[in-house]
């Protein structure tokens, strides 16, 4: 639409590149003008960059809500990580078969259908009651985040297999588990991994909203306690934790993904 | 998941008796399942009551207030506060998205910090929400709108980007302005690409008013089911799932219809 794409304008560097360091070091210096320079804003609303490093030294240090940031960040890590990988083993399979057999859809499709609609998040306060504050009903919940994307996803990437490479691979001798082996779990993998991506931010939203509800340990206690100290560096300190944990494990699964699917260019 | 070829991949063929036979069996499974673990007292009623316990809960909340008010104020608090919130993040999310994908300078200089700010998870917001609006209706709003912003930007920006480049040059070359370029060439041509945005924003949104309401109001879906769960009436906490399935599911259905009334009317079907 405009000029083509990745126009180099400053030094040889891409423009795009300039143009982002500048507004994110504008923004930057907009913020420490409106706290630490001219005070327009009350430090309760929004702390300065000076706290904010000074909380994050806190916590990295001396620790903060009981223990130290990265002892926080690794037990979210863990829950997100066992949620999601439980999730996957369940779910991928039952879509597969959900994908594979009209009979099994017909048969547990009226299950999603009634449970489906139920976000993730409103399950917290009954797990609450199920499992109590400990991780078991984090992991239950994280699951529950992923498990109904993987089989959808699942189910719709079995659905797309082109019918004429599973006859071709019959014709050829293939038995179905072959053929399951071969070509239908191959065929879905690219639908799958987008669910997957999908519902691995939509796990960490969950597990900070399950951690706030009520928590022991971790990152959404941080900002908890933060909340009720009002701590507005530690607020932020958590929020850019959480932020950068769930950078970190989409880009791991990207790295998976390409793992996974290499035999053809990631999309 | 409703498609009416009734041949799978694995060869077998699925009648249509059979097919609402295990349809029925289906729900038979879920809700028999339910009741007989229920019936059989295997786990007390606090915690998994019976579905018709539920259904009595259910019609009590509607005749008497609880956690401050009967169900239908509850639902209609959450609805509002949804919609609010929603209304924001696309009043500003779209266009926002439409002219980033149009002007180049601007998509260079906003998709840096929208890029940086979007990997926060909506609720990690609830804390710093509720500094700035304590315990007002600011804080949810907050929170709706930075669960559905992305979706809206995103969506915008990329259907802006998919217009046919000859139809832009095609207004233009006939003495269009920028301002007509854009109402009547971009707009039109990135609507379904805004409208299945609008529909993933609503879930999304729908999403973190439901965890909002958890932490910090005092009225709405999230609310009742938070103190159904402190009183340890586990039946009401189910009422309150009911509702916001219930709501979400009909907001999803309608959202579909728009959706494809759309694709009709643009031809892309």
């Amino acid at each position: 639409m405009a000029s083509g794409r990745g126009a180099r304008s400053w030094l040889g560097l891409p423009r795009s590149l300039v143009l982002g360091t500048f507004s994110v070091v504008l923004v930057l210096g907009a913020w420490w003008a409106a706290t630490s320079g001219f005070r327009l804003l009350n430090p309760l609303r929004l702390p300065a960059p000076v706290e904010v490093w000074v909380a994050f030294q806190q916590i990295l240090d001396r620790g903060y809500a009981g223990g130290t940031l990265w002892s926080h960040a690794q037990h979210s890590l863990g829950l997100v990580a066992k949620g999601f990988a439980v999730a996957i083993f369940t779910g991928v399979p039952l879509g597969l078969l959900m994908g594979w057999s009209r009979h099994a859809e017909a048969l547990i499709n009226p299950i999603f259908l009634l449970l489906r609609p139920i976000p993730a998040l409103a399950w917290i306060p009954l797990a609450i009651v199920w499992f109590g504050l400990g991780d078991t009903g984090k992991i239950f919940v994280i699951w529950l985040t992923a498990f109904v994307p993987s089989v959808i996803n699942a189910f719709t990437g079995v659905r797309q297999v082109d019918p004429v490479l599973i006859a071709a691979a019959r014709t050829q001798g293939a038995s179905t588990a072959q053929v399951i082996r071969h070509v239908v779990i191959p065929g879905s993998m690219p639908m799958i991994f987008t669910g997957l991506r999908l519902s691995l931010q939509a796990s960490w939203t969950t597990l900070v909203a399950a951690e706030l509800v009520g928590a022991f340990f971790g990152l959404g206690r941080v900002l908890n306690i933060a909340g009720q100290d009002i701590f507005p560096g530690m607020i932020i300190v958590g929020m850019v934790a959480v932020a950068v944990c769930g950078a970190v494990t989409t880009w791991l699964l990207g790295l998976v993904e390409r793992r996974v699917i290499n035999w053809r260019p990631a999309v | 998941m409703g498609q009416r070829n009734f041949l799978g991949p694995s060869g077998t063929v699925l009648g249509h008796g059979e097919f609402w036979l295990l349809t029925l069996a289906g729900f038979g499974l879920f809700f028999g399942t339910w009741w007989g673990v229920t019936a059989l007292g295997l786990l007390p009623a606090q915690t998994l009551p019976s579905p018709l316990d539920v259904w009595q809960t259910l019609v009590r909340l509607w005749e008497r207030p609880f956690a401050g008010h009967v169900y239908s104020e509850h639902l209609g608090a959450s609805i509002r506060r949804f919609l609010m919130g929603w209304a924001i993040a696309v009043a500003i999310g779209i266009p926002l998205g439409l002219l980033m994908g149009w002007y180049r300078v601007l998509d260079e200089v906003i998709t840096p910090l929208f890029d940086s700010i979007r990997f926060v998870a909506p609720l990690a917001w609830v804390p710093l929400a509720a500094l700035w609006f304590g315990t007002g209706i600011g804080g949810p709003l907050l929170i709706i709108f930075v669960g559905s912003f992305a979706p809206c930007v995103i969506s915008a920006y990329r259907g802006a980007r998919l217009v046919e480049e000859r139809l832009v040059e095609a207004a233009q070359m006939l003495g269009a302005s920028s301002r007509q370029t854009i109402w009547h060439v971009v707009i039109p041509g990135s609507l379904p690409s805004i409208i299945a945005g609008l529909r993933v924003s609503a879930g999304l949104g729908w999403q973190s008013l439901v965890g909002s309401e958890l932490i910090v109001v005092g009225a709405g879906l999230g609310y009742l089911m938070v103190q159904g769960q402190a009183n340890l009436e586990t039946s009401v906490v189910i009422a309150g799932m009911i509702g916001i399935g219930i709501v979400g599911f009909v907001m999803d259905v309608l959202l579909r219809a728009v959706e494809s009334a759309f694709r009709r009317r643009w031809g892309q079907e």
